[in-house]
Protein backbone atom coordinates (compact mmCIF):
# COMPACT_ATOMS: atom_id res chain seq x y z
CA UNK A 1 0.00 0.00 0.00
CA UNK A 2 1.77 3.06 -1.32
CA UNK A 3 0.07 5.44 1.21
CA UNK A 4 -2.20 5.13 4.35
CA UNK A 5 -4.19 7.56 2.78
CA UNK A 6 -5.83 5.76 0.14
CA UNK A 7 -5.87 7.74 -3.19
CA UNK A 8 -9.05 7.47 -4.36
CA UNK A 9 -10.53 9.47 -7.24
CA UNK A 10 -14.31 10.08 -6.85
CA UNK A 11 -17.65 9.97 -9.31
CA UNK A 12 -19.39 6.77 -10.76
CA UNK A 13 -18.21 5.19 -13.86
CA UNK A 14 -21.97 4.19 -15.27
CA UNK A 15 -24.51 6.30 -16.79
CA UNK A 16 -26.97 4.38 -14.62
CA UNK A 17 -28.90 6.81 -12.32
CA UNK A 18 -28.37 5.94 -8.36
CA UNK A 19 -30.15 4.17 -6.28
CA UNK A 20 -32.24 6.63 -4.19
CA UNK A 21 -34.17 4.34 -1.70
CA UNK A 22 -33.21 4.09 1.76
CA UNK A 23 -32.83 0.37 1.97
CA UNK A 24 -29.74 -0.74 -0.45
CA UNK A 25 -31.36 -4.21 0.17
CA UNK A 26 -34.09 -5.74 1.74
CA UNK A 27 -34.62 -9.59 1.71
CA UNK A 28 -37.57 -11.29 3.48
CA UNK A 29 -37.78 -14.36 4.65
CA UNK A 30 -35.15 -16.25 2.43
CA UNK A 31 -35.33 -19.87 1.81
CA UNK A 32 -32.88 -21.72 -0.15
CA UNK A 33 -32.09 -25.94 -0.16
CA UNK A 34 -30.20 -27.93 -2.16
CA UNK A 35 -32.23 -30.96 -2.83
CA UNK A 36 -33.02 -32.74 1.01
CA UNK A 37 -30.58 -29.70 2.77
CA UNK A 38 -32.00 -26.60 3.43
CA UNK A 39 -29.74 -23.79 4.07
CA UNK A 40 -31.66 -21.12 4.30
CA UNK A 41 -34.74 -21.26 6.56
CA UNK A 42 -36.28 -17.77 5.96
CA UNK A 43 -33.19 -14.81 6.59
CA UNK A 44 -34.52 -11.43 7.11
CA UNK A 45 -32.18 -8.73 6.33
CA UNK A 46 -31.60 -5.21 5.20
CA UNK A 47 -28.80 -2.78 4.08
CA UNK A 48 -29.19 0.78 4.63
CA UNK A 49 -27.76 3.10 2.43
CA UNK A 50 -24.10 3.52 3.00
CA UNK A 51 -24.10 0.93 5.53
CA UNK A 52 -21.57 -1.19 5.82
CA UNK A 53 -23.01 -4.46 7.39
CA UNK A 54 -21.46 -7.61 8.57
CA UNK A 55 -22.45 -10.73 8.54
CA UNK A 56 -20.79 -13.22 11.33
CA UNK A 57 -22.06 -17.29 11.18
CA UNK A 58 -19.93 -20.76 11.21
CA UNK A 59 -18.45 -22.17 7.94
CA UNK A 60 -21.19 -23.97 6.03
CA UNK A 61 -24.26 -21.67 7.33
CA UNK A 62 -24.76 -20.56 3.80
CA UNK A 63 -22.99 -17.00 4.01
CA UNK A 64 -21.84 -17.13 0.73
CA UNK A 65 -25.05 -18.90 -0.59
CA UNK A 66 -26.86 -15.82 0.58
CA UNK A 67 -24.77 -12.95 -1.50
CA UNK A 68 -25.40 -15.56 -4.35
CA UNK A 69 -28.66 -15.30 -4.06
CA UNK A 70 -28.69 -11.27 -3.82
CA UNK A 71 -26.83 -11.38 -7.28
CA UNK A 72 -29.44 -13.81 -9.18
CA UNK A 73 -26.48 -16.30 -9.07
CA UNK A 74 -28.85 -18.82 -7.43
CA UNK A 75 -32.61 -18.76 -7.43
CA UNK A 76 -34.13 -18.75 -3.73
CA UNK A 77 -36.43 -20.91 -2.97
CA UNK A 78 -38.92 -18.94 -1.32
CA UNK A 79 -38.91 -14.91 0.19
CA UNK A 80 -38.43 -11.51 -1.19
CA UNK A 81 -35.00 -10.69 -2.60
CA UNK A 82 -34.53 -7.03 -3.07
CA UNK A 83 -31.88 -5.37 -4.12
CA UNK A 84 -31.12 -1.40 -5.15
CA UNK A 85 -34.88 -1.42 -5.48
CA UNK A 86 -35.30 -4.36 -7.74
CA UNK A 87 -36.57 -7.11 -6.71
CA UNK A 88 -33.70 -10.08 -8.35
CA UNK A 89 -34.88 -13.05 -8.94
CA UNK A 90 -37.66 -11.87 -11.32
CA UNK A 91 -35.90 -9.98 -13.14
CA UNK A 92 -35.32 -10.92 -16.76
CA UNK A 93 -31.74 -11.04 -18.04
CA UNK A 94 -31.46 -7.92 -19.58
CA UNK A 95 -32.81 -5.60 -16.45
CA UNK A 96 -30.97 -8.13 -14.31
CA UNK A 97 -27.23 -7.36 -15.74
CA UNK A 98 -27.73 -3.81 -15.23
CA UNK A 99 -28.74 -3.89 -11.93
CA UNK A 100 -25.58 -6.11 -11.74
CA UNK A 101 -23.47 -3.92 -12.98
CA UNK A 102 -23.80 -1.44 -10.00
CA UNK A 103 -23.07 -4.01 -7.58
CA UNK A 104 -19.66 -5.14 -7.24
CA UNK A 105 -18.82 -8.73 -6.00
CA UNK A 106 -15.88 -9.98 -4.44
CA UNK A 107 -15.88 -14.24 -4.84
CA UNK A 108 -14.40 -16.12 -1.60
CA UNK A 109 -12.07 -18.16 -4.13
CA UNK A 110 -10.79 -14.49 -5.61
CA UNK A 111 -12.37 -15.87 -9.26
CA UNK A 112 -9.94 -14.38 -11.51
CA UNK A 113 -9.71 -14.87 -15.14
CA UNK A 114 -7.41 -17.57 -15.36
CA UNK A 115 -6.42 -16.72 -19.34
CA UNK A 116 -5.50 -13.07 -18.40
CA UNK A 117 -3.18 -11.04 -16.98
CA UNK A 118 -4.00 -9.08 -13.55
CA UNK A 119 -4.08 -6.31 -15.77
CA UNK A 120 -6.40 -7.52 -18.22
CA UNK A 121 -8.95 -8.98 -15.43
CA UNK A 122 -8.99 -5.17 -14.01
CA UNK A 123 -9.37 -3.65 -17.38
CA UNK A 124 -12.21 -6.60 -18.17
CA UNK A 125 -14.04 -5.20 -15.43
CA UNK A 126 -14.05 -1.89 -16.65
CA UNK A 127 -15.61 -3.12 -20.71
CA UNK A 128 -19.52 -2.09 -18.80
CA UNK A 129 -18.35 1.17 -18.00
CA UNK A 130 -18.68 4.38 -19.32
CA UNK A 131 -14.69 4.94 -19.96
CA UNK A 132 -13.38 3.70 -23.16
CA UNK A 133 -10.00 5.88 -22.67
CA UNK A 134 -6.64 3.95 -23.01
CA UNK A 135 -5.09 6.24 -20.95
CA UNK A 136 -8.12 6.36 -18.39
CA UNK A 137 -8.46 2.75 -18.26
CA UNK A 138 -4.88 2.84 -16.99
CA UNK A 139 -4.94 5.33 -14.61
CA UNK A 140 -8.19 3.39 -13.04
CA UNK A 141 -6.00 0.40 -13.01
CA UNK A 142 -2.79 0.79 -11.72
CA UNK A 143 -4.88 3.21 -8.94
CA UNK A 144 -7.34 0.18 -8.38
CA UNK A 145 -3.84 -2.18 -7.76
CA UNK A 146 -1.72 0.81 -5.68
CA UNK A 147 -4.92 0.69 -3.32
CA UNK A 148 -4.99 -3.09 -2.44
CA UNK A 149 -0.93 -2.95 -2.71
CA UNK A 150 -0.65 -4.67 -5.93
CA UNK A 151 0.99 -2.25 -8.25
CA UNK A 152 4.18 -4.71 -8.77
CA UNK A 153 2.01 -7.49 -9.75
CA UNK A 154 0.30 -5.21 -12.90
CA UNK A 155 1.50 -7.62 -15.42
CA UNK A 156 1.56 -11.52 -13.73
CA UNK A 157 -1.02 -13.99 -13.91
CA UNK A 158 -2.98 -15.36 -11.61
CA UNK A 159 -1.21 -18.31 -11.41
CA UNK A 160 2.00 -16.89 -10.71
CA UNK A 161 0.23 -15.05 -7.30
CA UNK A 162 0.01 -16.10 -3.90
CA UNK A 163 -3.20 -16.89 -2.79
CA UNK A 164 -3.68 -13.68 -0.89
CA UNK A 165 -2.32 -11.58 -3.80
CA UNK A 166 -5.07 -13.51 -5.46
CA UNK A 167 -7.73 -12.46 -3.04
CA UNK A 168 -6.36 -8.43 -3.05
CA UNK A 169 -6.51 -8.90 -7.27
CA UNK A 170 -10.31 -9.89 -6.70
CA UNK A 171 -10.86 -7.16 -4.87
CA UNK A 172 -9.25 -4.41 -6.34
CA UNK A 173 -11.27 -6.02 -9.33
CA UNK A 174 -14.24 -5.45 -7.59
CA UNK A 175 -13.82 -1.86 -6.48
CA UNK A 176 -12.43 -0.48 -9.79
CA UNK A 177 -15.95 0.16 -11.04
CA UNK A 178 -17.14 1.75 -7.84
CA UNK A 179 -20.18 0.16 -6.98
CA UNK A 180 -23.08 1.26 -5.04
CA UNK A 181 -23.22 -1.84 -3.67
CA UNK A 182 -20.39 -4.35 -2.50
CA UNK A 183 -20.70 -7.55 -1.23
CA UNK A 184 -17.19 -8.93 0.42
CA UNK A 185 -17.19 -12.68 0.77
CA UNK A 186 -14.38 -12.63 3.13
CA UNK A 187 -12.03 -10.32 2.26
CA UNK A 188 -9.64 -10.53 4.22
CA UNK A 189 -8.94 -14.36 4.80
CA UNK A 190 -5.83 -15.91 3.84
CA UNK A 191 -3.89 -12.17 4.59
CA UNK A 192 -1.80 -11.25 6.84
CA UNK A 193 -2.32 -9.31 9.73
CA UNK A 194 -0.91 -6.23 8.44
CA UNK A 195 -2.81 -6.35 4.98
CA UNK A 196 -5.76 -7.54 6.58
CA UNK A 197 -6.33 -4.54 8.38
CA UNK A 198 -4.93 -2.56 5.90
CA UNK A 199 -8.09 -3.87 3.44
CA UNK A 200 -10.13 -3.31 6.62
CA UNK A 201 -9.38 0.33 6.52
CA UNK A 202 -9.66 0.39 2.03
CA UNK A 203 -13.51 -0.65 2.65
CA UNK A 204 -13.82 2.07 5.48
CA UNK A 205 -12.59 4.91 3.12
CA UNK A 206 -14.65 3.29 -0.35
CA UNK A 207 -17.95 3.57 1.92
CA UNK A 208 -16.94 6.96 3.10
CA UNK A 209 -16.04 7.91 -0.37
CA UNK A 210 -19.00 6.79 -2.55
CA UNK A 211 -21.17 6.20 -0.06
CA UNK A 212 -21.43 2.73 -0.72
CA UNK A 213 -23.33 0.04 1.11
CA UNK A 214 -21.07 -2.74 1.44
CA UNK A 215 -22.37 -5.93 2.69
CA UNK A 216 -18.63 -8.42 4.63
CA UNK A 217 -19.09 -11.94 5.19
CA UNK A 218 -15.94 -12.26 7.65
CA UNK A 219 -14.64 -14.69 9.82
CA UNK A 220 -11.53 -11.70 10.93
CA UNK A 221 -13.04 -10.20 13.76
CA UNK A 222 -10.75 -7.64 13.79
CA UNK A 223 -12.11 -6.72 10.08
CA UNK A 224 -15.36 -7.03 11.52
CA UNK A 225 -14.44 -4.18 14.20
CA UNK A 226 -12.68 -1.63 11.77
CA UNK A 227 -15.80 -1.98 9.20
CA UNK A 228 -19.07 -2.58 10.71
CA UNK A 229 -21.65 -0.35 11.51
CA UNK A 230 -24.08 -3.21 12.17
CA UNK A 231 -23.42 -6.99 12.55
CA UNK A 232 -26.01 -10.40 11.82
CA UNK A 233 -24.83 -13.58 13.25
CA UNK A 234 -26.13 -16.64 11.03
CA UNK A 235 -27.18 -19.91 12.58
CA UNK A 236 -29.15 -22.64 11.62
CA UNK A 237 -30.06 -20.79 7.71
CA UNK A 238 -31.74 -17.65 10.19
CA UNK A 239 -30.50 -14.59 11.78
CA UNK A 240 -30.28 -15.17 15.43
CA UNK A 241 -28.41 -11.75 16.79
CA UNK A 242 -28.27 -8.26 15.42
CA UNK A 243 -26.62 -5.61 16.58
CA UNK A 244 -23.63 -3.18 16.80
CA UNK A 245 -20.04 -4.50 17.77
CA UNK A 246 -20.27 -3.27 21.51
CA UNK A 247 -23.55 -4.83 22.06
CA UNK A 248 -23.08 -8.31 19.93
CA UNK A 249 -19.75 -8.69 22.05
CA UNK A 250 -21.26 -8.25 25.39
CA UNK A 251 -24.40 -10.45 24.10
CA UNK A 252 -26.62 -12.37 26.68
CA UNK A 253 -25.70 -15.42 24.35
CA UNK A 254 -22.73 -17.23 25.18
CA UNK A 255 -22.74 -18.67 21.63
CA UNK A 256 -22.66 -14.89 19.91
CA UNK A 257 -20.07 -13.96 22.21
CA UNK A 258 -17.56 -16.94 21.08
CA UNK A 259 -17.50 -15.17 17.98
CA UNK A 260 -15.59 -12.57 19.86
CA UNK A 261 -13.11 -14.84 21.65
CA UNK A 262 -15.05 -14.07 24.88
CA UNK B 1 -36.03 -76.43 -11.78
CA UNK B 2 -37.07 -76.45 -7.59
CA UNK B 3 -35.56 -73.12 -7.48
CA UNK B 4 -37.06 -71.59 -10.98
CA UNK B 5 -40.52 -72.88 -9.00
CA UNK B 6 -39.51 -71.03 -6.06
CA UNK B 7 -39.17 -67.92 -7.28
CA UNK B 8 -41.97 -67.64 -9.45
CA UNK B 9 -44.12 -68.37 -6.29
CA UNK B 10 -42.67 -65.81 -4.88
CA UNK B 11 -42.90 -63.39 -8.11
CA UNK B 12 -46.28 -64.02 -8.13
CA UNK B 13 -47.00 -63.89 -4.99
CA UNK B 14 -45.75 -60.35 -4.71
CA UNK B 15 -47.62 -59.42 -7.79
CA UNK B 16 -50.53 -60.26 -6.34
CA UNK B 17 -49.50 -58.54 -2.88
CA UNK B 18 -49.10 -55.35 -4.80
CA UNK B 19 -52.07 -52.96 -4.26
CA UNK B 20 -51.56 -52.35 -8.35
CA UNK B 21 -55.34 -51.91 -10.17
CA UNK B 22 -54.85 -53.86 -13.51
CA UNK B 23 -53.49 -56.49 -14.52
CA UNK B 24 -49.23 -56.62 -13.53
CA UNK B 25 -47.83 -58.27 -16.83
CA UNK B 26 -44.40 -58.73 -16.53
CA UNK B 27 -44.02 -58.42 -20.49
CA UNK B 28 -40.32 -58.50 -21.96
CA UNK B 29 -40.53 -55.07 -22.58
CA UNK B 30 -41.88 -54.00 -19.28
CA UNK B 31 -38.77 -55.79 -17.43
CA UNK B 32 -36.40 -53.79 -20.19
CA UNK B 33 -37.87 -50.68 -19.55
CA UNK B 34 -37.74 -50.47 -15.79
CA UNK B 35 -34.88 -50.47 -13.04
CA UNK B 36 -31.24 -49.11 -14.25
CA UNK B 37 -31.73 -49.59 -18.00
CA UNK B 38 -35.20 -46.67 -17.89
CA UNK B 39 -33.25 -44.79 -15.79
CA UNK B 40 -30.24 -44.36 -17.94
CA UNK B 41 -32.41 -44.04 -20.86
CA UNK B 42 -34.11 -40.86 -19.14
CA UNK B 43 -30.83 -39.78 -18.48
CA UNK B 44 -29.65 -39.86 -22.18
CA UNK B 45 -33.39 -38.32 -23.06
CA UNK B 46 -32.78 -35.70 -20.59
CA UNK B 47 -29.13 -34.94 -21.69
CA UNK B 48 -30.30 -34.60 -25.73
CA UNK B 49 -32.70 -32.26 -24.20
CA UNK B 50 -30.56 -30.30 -22.48
CA UNK B 51 -28.22 -30.14 -25.12
CA UNK B 52 -30.50 -29.33 -27.24
CA UNK B 53 -31.90 -26.14 -25.45
CA UNK B 54 -27.94 -25.44 -25.07
CA UNK B 55 -27.71 -25.42 -29.02
CA UNK B 56 -30.88 -23.01 -29.03
CA UNK B 57 -29.71 -20.79 -26.85
CA UNK B 58 -26.17 -20.73 -28.75
CA UNK B 59 -27.67 -19.39 -31.52
CA UNK B 60 -29.64 -16.72 -29.81
CA UNK B 61 -26.70 -15.10 -28.75
CA UNK B 62 -24.79 -15.72 -31.59
CA UNK B 63 -27.42 -12.92 -33.69
CA UNK B 64 -27.73 -10.78 -30.96
CA UNK B 65 -24.48 -8.11 -30.30
CA UNK B 66 -22.12 -7.14 -29.38
CA UNK B 67 -19.74 -9.56 -31.28
CA UNK B 68 -16.48 -10.41 -29.49
CA UNK B 69 -14.43 -10.48 -32.36
CA UNK B 70 -11.11 -10.20 -30.78
CA UNK B 71 -11.87 -13.47 -28.49
CA UNK B 72 -12.96 -15.52 -31.33
CA UNK B 73 -10.05 -14.73 -33.22
CA UNK B 74 -7.77 -15.45 -30.15
CA UNK B 75 -10.28 -18.91 -30.33
CA UNK B 76 -9.16 -19.57 -33.94
CA UNK B 77 -5.38 -18.96 -33.51
CA UNK B 78 -5.45 -21.82 -30.22
CA UNK B 79 -7.57 -24.39 -32.35
CA UNK B 80 -5.07 -24.24 -35.48
CA UNK B 81 -2.27 -23.83 -33.62
CA UNK B 82 -2.99 -26.70 -31.36
CA UNK B 83 -3.87 -29.57 -34.02
CA UNK B 84 -1.76 -27.84 -37.25
CA UNK B 85 0.97 -30.33 -36.84
CA UNK B 86 -1.00 -33.21 -35.01
CA UNK B 87 -3.60 -33.22 -38.21
CA UNK B 88 -0.27 -32.23 -40.78
CA UNK B 89 1.66 -35.41 -39.69
CA UNK B 90 -1.20 -37.55 -39.33
CA UNK B 91 -3.03 -36.78 -43.19
CA UNK B 92 0.96 -37.19 -44.89
CA UNK B 93 1.12 -40.60 -43.19
CA UNK B 94 -2.50 -41.45 -44.07
CA UNK B 95 -1.76 -40.39 -47.67
CA UNK B 96 1.28 -42.89 -48.14
CA UNK B 97 -0.24 -45.80 -46.24
CA UNK B 98 -3.28 -45.67 -47.88
CA UNK B 99 -1.63 -45.36 -51.35
CA UNK B 100 0.88 -48.34 -50.39
CA UNK B 101 -1.73 -50.38 -48.88
CA UNK B 102 -4.46 -49.73 -51.93
CA UNK B 103 -0.98 -50.47 -54.88
CA UNK B 104 -0.95 -54.42 -54.94
CA UNK B 105 -5.02 -54.59 -55.56
CA UNK B 106 -4.77 -52.51 -58.37
CA UNK B 107 -2.06 -53.87 -59.50
CA UNK B 108 -3.76 -56.98 -59.91
CA UNK B 109 -6.29 -55.55 -62.67
CA UNK B 110 -3.12 -53.08 -63.62
CA UNK B 111 -4.71 -50.39 -62.56
CA UNK B 112 -1.65 -48.64 -60.94
CA UNK B 113 -2.62 -45.61 -62.74
CA UNK B 114 -5.84 -45.25 -60.96
CA UNK B 115 -4.21 -44.82 -58.06
CA UNK B 116 -3.79 -41.09 -57.56
CA UNK B 117 -7.51 -41.05 -58.44
CA UNK B 118 -8.46 -43.38 -55.99
CA UNK B 119 -6.71 -42.19 -53.36
CA UNK B 120 -7.42 -38.54 -53.78
CA UNK B 121 -11.37 -39.78 -53.57
CA UNK B 122 -11.18 -41.75 -50.79
CA UNK B 123 -9.51 -38.76 -48.64
CA UNK B 124 -11.30 -35.56 -49.97
CA UNK B 125 -14.44 -37.60 -49.25
CA UNK B 126 -13.90 -39.71 -46.32
CA UNK B 127 -10.24 -40.31 -44.47
CA UNK B 128 -9.37 -36.54 -44.43
CA UNK B 129 -12.56 -35.14 -42.80
CA UNK B 130 -13.17 -37.43 -40.16
CA UNK B 131 -9.08 -37.95 -39.03
CA UNK B 132 -9.36 -33.95 -38.87
CA UNK B 133 -12.65 -34.30 -37.07
CA UNK B 134 -11.47 -36.68 -34.15
CA UNK B 135 -7.52 -34.97 -33.58
CA UNK B 136 -9.92 -31.90 -33.32
CA UNK B 137 -12.37 -33.62 -30.78
CA UNK B 138 -9.58 -34.58 -29.44
CA UNK B 139 -7.24 -32.01 -28.88
CA UNK B 140 -9.23 -29.19 -28.67
CA UNK B 141 -12.61 -30.95 -27.44
CA UNK B 142 -10.48 -32.23 -24.59
CA UNK B 143 -9.40 -28.23 -24.13
CA UNK B 144 -12.21 -26.83 -24.44
CA UNK B 145 -14.31 -28.84 -21.90
CA UNK B 146 -11.46 -28.70 -19.69
CA UNK B 147 -10.90 -25.09 -19.68
CA UNK B 148 -14.28 -24.24 -19.46
CA UNK B 149 -14.90 -26.92 -16.21
CA UNK B 150 -11.97 -25.16 -14.64
CA UNK B 151 -13.62 -21.87 -15.05
CA UNK B 152 -16.95 -22.72 -13.71
CA UNK B 153 -15.61 -24.91 -10.47
CA UNK B 154 -13.45 -22.21 -9.60
CA UNK B 155 -16.38 -19.64 -10.10
CA UNK B 156 -14.98 -17.59 -13.18
CA UNK B 157 -18.20 -18.12 -15.19
CA UNK B 158 -19.96 -16.88 -12.20
CA UNK B 159 -17.59 -13.49 -12.10
CA UNK B 160 -18.42 -13.10 -15.39
CA UNK B 161 -22.15 -13.29 -15.17
CA UNK B 162 -22.09 -11.12 -11.98
CA UNK B 163 -20.04 -7.83 -13.71
CA UNK B 164 -22.78 -7.77 -16.10
CA UNK B 165 -21.02 -10.07 -18.93
CA UNK B 166 -23.07 -12.86 -20.90
CA UNK B 167 -20.69 -15.75 -20.41
CA UNK B 168 -22.85 -17.28 -22.97
CA UNK B 169 -21.38 -15.20 -25.31
CA UNK B 170 -18.45 -14.18 -24.16
CA UNK B 171 -16.94 -17.94 -23.49
CA UNK B 172 -19.45 -20.34 -25.75
CA UNK B 173 -20.23 -18.27 -28.92
CA UNK B 174 -16.33 -17.33 -29.55
CA UNK B 175 -15.27 -20.89 -29.03
CA UNK B 176 -18.00 -22.90 -30.69
CA UNK B 177 -17.66 -20.42 -34.17
CA UNK B 178 -13.88 -20.81 -33.94
CA UNK B 179 -14.48 -24.48 -34.16
CA UNK B 180 -16.94 -24.00 -36.85
CA UNK B 181 -14.17 -22.27 -39.10
CA UNK B 182 -11.21 -24.26 -38.50
CA UNK B 183 -12.23 -27.49 -38.32
CA UNK B 184 -13.19 -27.06 -42.65
CA UNK B 185 -9.56 -25.09 -43.02
CA UNK B 186 -7.79 -27.72 -41.28
CA UNK B 187 -9.44 -30.36 -42.97
CA UNK B 188 -8.46 -28.59 -46.40
CA UNK B 189 -5.44 -28.57 -45.30
CA UNK B 190 -5.23 -31.62 -44.44
CA UNK B 191 -6.46 -32.83 -47.64
CA UNK B 192 -3.45 -30.68 -49.41
CA UNK B 193 -1.08 -32.87 -47.43
CA UNK B 194 -2.42 -36.32 -47.75
CA UNK B 195 -2.19 -35.38 -51.39
CA UNK B 196 1.93 -35.04 -50.65
CA UNK B 197 1.83 -38.04 -49.11
CA UNK B 198 0.18 -40.24 -51.91
CA UNK B 199 2.50 -38.45 -53.83
CA UNK B 200 5.32 -40.10 -52.33
CA UNK B 201 3.41 -43.15 -51.86
CA UNK B 202 3.34 -43.56 -56.05
CA UNK B 203 6.76 -42.49 -56.04
CA UNK B 204 8.22 -45.21 -54.26
CA UNK B 205 7.46 -47.68 -56.87
CA UNK B 206 6.58 -45.45 -60.08
CA UNK B 207 8.47 -42.44 -61.05
CA UNK B 208 5.66 -39.71 -61.86
CA UNK B 209 5.97 -35.75 -61.69
CA UNK B 210 4.31 -33.55 -59.20
CA UNK B 211 2.40 -32.39 -62.19
CA UNK B 212 0.75 -35.65 -63.38
CA UNK B 213 -0.35 -36.36 -60.42
CA UNK B 214 -2.24 -33.52 -59.70
CA UNK B 215 -3.56 -33.49 -63.23
CA UNK B 216 -4.97 -37.32 -62.18
CA UNK B 217 -6.19 -36.07 -59.30
CA UNK B 218 -7.97 -33.32 -60.26
CA UNK B 219 -9.27 -34.88 -63.37
CA UNK B 220 -10.80 -37.66 -60.73
CA UNK B 221 -11.99 -34.89 -58.22
CA UNK B 222 -15.53 -33.69 -59.17
CA UNK B 223 -17.65 -31.26 -57.44
CA UNK B 224 -19.58 -33.86 -56.10
CA UNK B 225 -16.60 -35.27 -53.86
CA UNK B 226 -15.65 -32.14 -52.48
CA UNK B 227 -18.94 -30.35 -51.83
CA UNK B 228 -20.59 -32.53 -49.44
CA UNK B 229 -17.61 -33.50 -47.93
CA UNK B 230 -16.60 -29.83 -47.14
CA UNK B 231 -20.23 -29.38 -46.12
CA UNK B 232 -20.55 -32.01 -43.22
CA UNK B 233 -17.01 -30.78 -41.80
CA UNK B 234 -18.84 -27.18 -40.77
CA UNK B 235 -21.26 -29.75 -38.91
CA UNK B 236 -18.19 -31.14 -37.05
CA UNK B 237 -17.16 -28.30 -35.90
CA UNK B 238 -20.40 -27.04 -34.78
CA UNK B 239 -20.70 -30.58 -32.68
CA UNK B 240 -17.19 -30.56 -31.26
CA UNK B 241 -17.56 -26.69 -30.29
CA UNK B 242 -21.18 -27.15 -28.87
CA UNK B 243 -20.52 -30.55 -27.34
CA UNK B 244 -17.30 -29.79 -25.63
CA UNK B 245 -18.55 -26.26 -24.40
CA UNK B 246 -21.65 -28.18 -22.83
CA UNK B 247 -20.06 -30.82 -20.79
CA UNK B 248 -17.09 -27.99 -19.55
CA UNK B 249 -20.39 -25.04 -18.70
CA UNK B 250 -22.38 -27.50 -16.90
CA UNK B 251 -19.56 -29.30 -15.23
CA UNK B 252 -20.39 -30.75 -11.57
CA UNK B 253 -18.35 -28.72 -8.85
CA UNK B 254 -14.92 -30.48 -7.62
CA UNK B 255 -11.75 -30.47 -9.70
CA UNK B 256 -12.88 -34.32 -10.39
CA UNK B 257 -15.61 -32.72 -12.65
CA UNK B 258 -13.00 -31.15 -14.38
CA UNK B 259 -11.48 -34.51 -15.74
CA UNK B 260 -14.89 -35.64 -16.41
CA UNK B 261 -15.91 -33.02 -18.63
CA UNK B 262 -12.72 -33.21 -20.41
CA UNK B 263 -12.87 -36.86 -21.08
CA UNK B 264 -17.09 -36.87 -22.04
CA UNK B 265 -16.36 -34.04 -24.40
CA UNK B 266 -13.97 -36.10 -26.26
CA UNK B 267 -15.71 -39.26 -26.15
CA UNK B 268 -19.47 -37.87 -27.17
CA UNK B 269 -17.54 -35.13 -29.82
CA UNK B 270 -15.91 -38.75 -31.23
CA UNK B 271 -19.42 -40.24 -31.19
CA UNK B 272 -20.65 -37.45 -33.01
CA UNK B 273 -18.65 -37.17 -35.82
CA UNK B 274 -19.18 -40.54 -36.90
CA UNK B 275 -22.67 -40.03 -36.19
CA UNK B 276 -22.99 -37.16 -38.32
CA UNK B 277 -20.14 -38.27 -41.16
CA UNK B 278 -23.11 -41.41 -41.59
CA UNK B 279 -26.41 -39.00 -42.24
CA UNK B 280 -23.94 -36.54 -44.38
CA UNK B 281 -23.51 -39.80 -47.02
CA UNK B 282 -26.93 -40.43 -46.76
CA UNK B 283 -28.40 -36.95 -47.19
CA UNK B 284 -25.59 -36.47 -50.19
CA UNK B 285 -26.93 -39.92 -52.12
CA UNK B 286 -30.12 -38.20 -52.13
CA UNK B 287 -29.20 -35.02 -53.86
CA UNK B 288 -27.09 -36.82 -55.76
CA UNK B 289 -29.61 -39.35 -57.57
N1 LIG C 1 -24.17 -25.27 -5.49
C1 LIG C 1 -24.41 -25.98 -4.38
N2 LIG C 1 -24.96 -27.20 -4.46
C2 LIG C 1 -25.23 -27.93 -3.36
N3 LIG C 1 -24.97 -27.52 -2.12
C3 LIG C 1 -24.40 -26.31 -1.96
C4 LIG C 1 -24.09 -25.48 -3.09
N4 LIG C 1 -23.55 -24.32 -2.63
C5 LIG C 1 -23.53 -24.45 -1.29
N5 LIG C 1 -24.04 -25.62 -0.88
C6 LIG C 1 -24.18 -26.06 0.51
O1 LIG C 1 -24.71 -24.99 1.24
C7 LIG C 1 -24.11 -24.89 2.50
C8 LIG C 1 -23.65 -23.48 2.75
O2 LIG C 1 -22.58 -23.17 1.88
P1 LIG C 1 -21.87 -21.76 1.87
O3 LIG C 1 -20.80 -21.82 0.85
O4 LIG C 1 -22.86 -20.69 1.76
O5 LIG C 1 -21.21 -21.71 3.33
P2 LIG C 1 -20.49 -20.49 4.00
O6 LIG C 1 -21.33 -20.01 5.11
O7 LIG C 1 -20.12 -19.49 2.98
O8 LIG C 1 -19.20 -21.18 4.61
P3 LIG C 1 -17.68 -20.66 4.64
O9 LIG C 1 -17.56 -19.73 5.79
O10 LIG C 1 -16.90 -21.90 4.86
O11 LIG C 1 -17.41 -20.03 3.34
C9 LIG C 1 -23.00 -25.92 2.53
O12 LIG C 1 -23.43 -26.98 3.35
C10 LIG C 1 -22.86 -26.39 1.13
O13 LIG C 1 -22.62 -27.77 1.11
MG1 LIG D 1 -18.46 -18.92 2.03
Amino acid sequence: MATQEQNITEGALTDEPRFEGDKTVNIQGLKKAFGMHEVLKGVDLQIGKAENLVVLGKSGTGKSVLIKCMVGLLQPDEGRVEVLGQEVPKLKEDDLNQVRQKIGFLFQSAALYDSMTVRENLEFALRQSKVKDKAEIDKLVEEALDNVGLKEAIDKMPSELSGGMRKRAGLARTIIMRPELILYDEPSTGLDPITSREISELILEIQKKYKTSSLIITHDIECAKITANRIIVLRDGVVTAEGTFEELENSEDEWVRSFFNK
Amino acid sequence: MCGNTNTQQIMSEKIQAAPTDGVKDTSFWQRIFSGKFRQSLANFFDEVGQLTMFTGKFFKELVTPPYEISEFLKQCYWIGNMSLPLVGITAFIMGLVFTMQSRPTLAKFGAESWLPAMVSVAMVREIAPVITGLIVAGKVGSGIGAELASMRVTEQIDALEVSGNRPLKYVVVTRVLACILMVPLLVLFADGIAMMGSYLGVNLTDKTTLRLFFSHVFSALDFIDIFPAFIKTFFFGLAIGIISCYKGYNANSGTEGVGRAANSAVVVASLMIFIIDMIAVQVSDLFMK
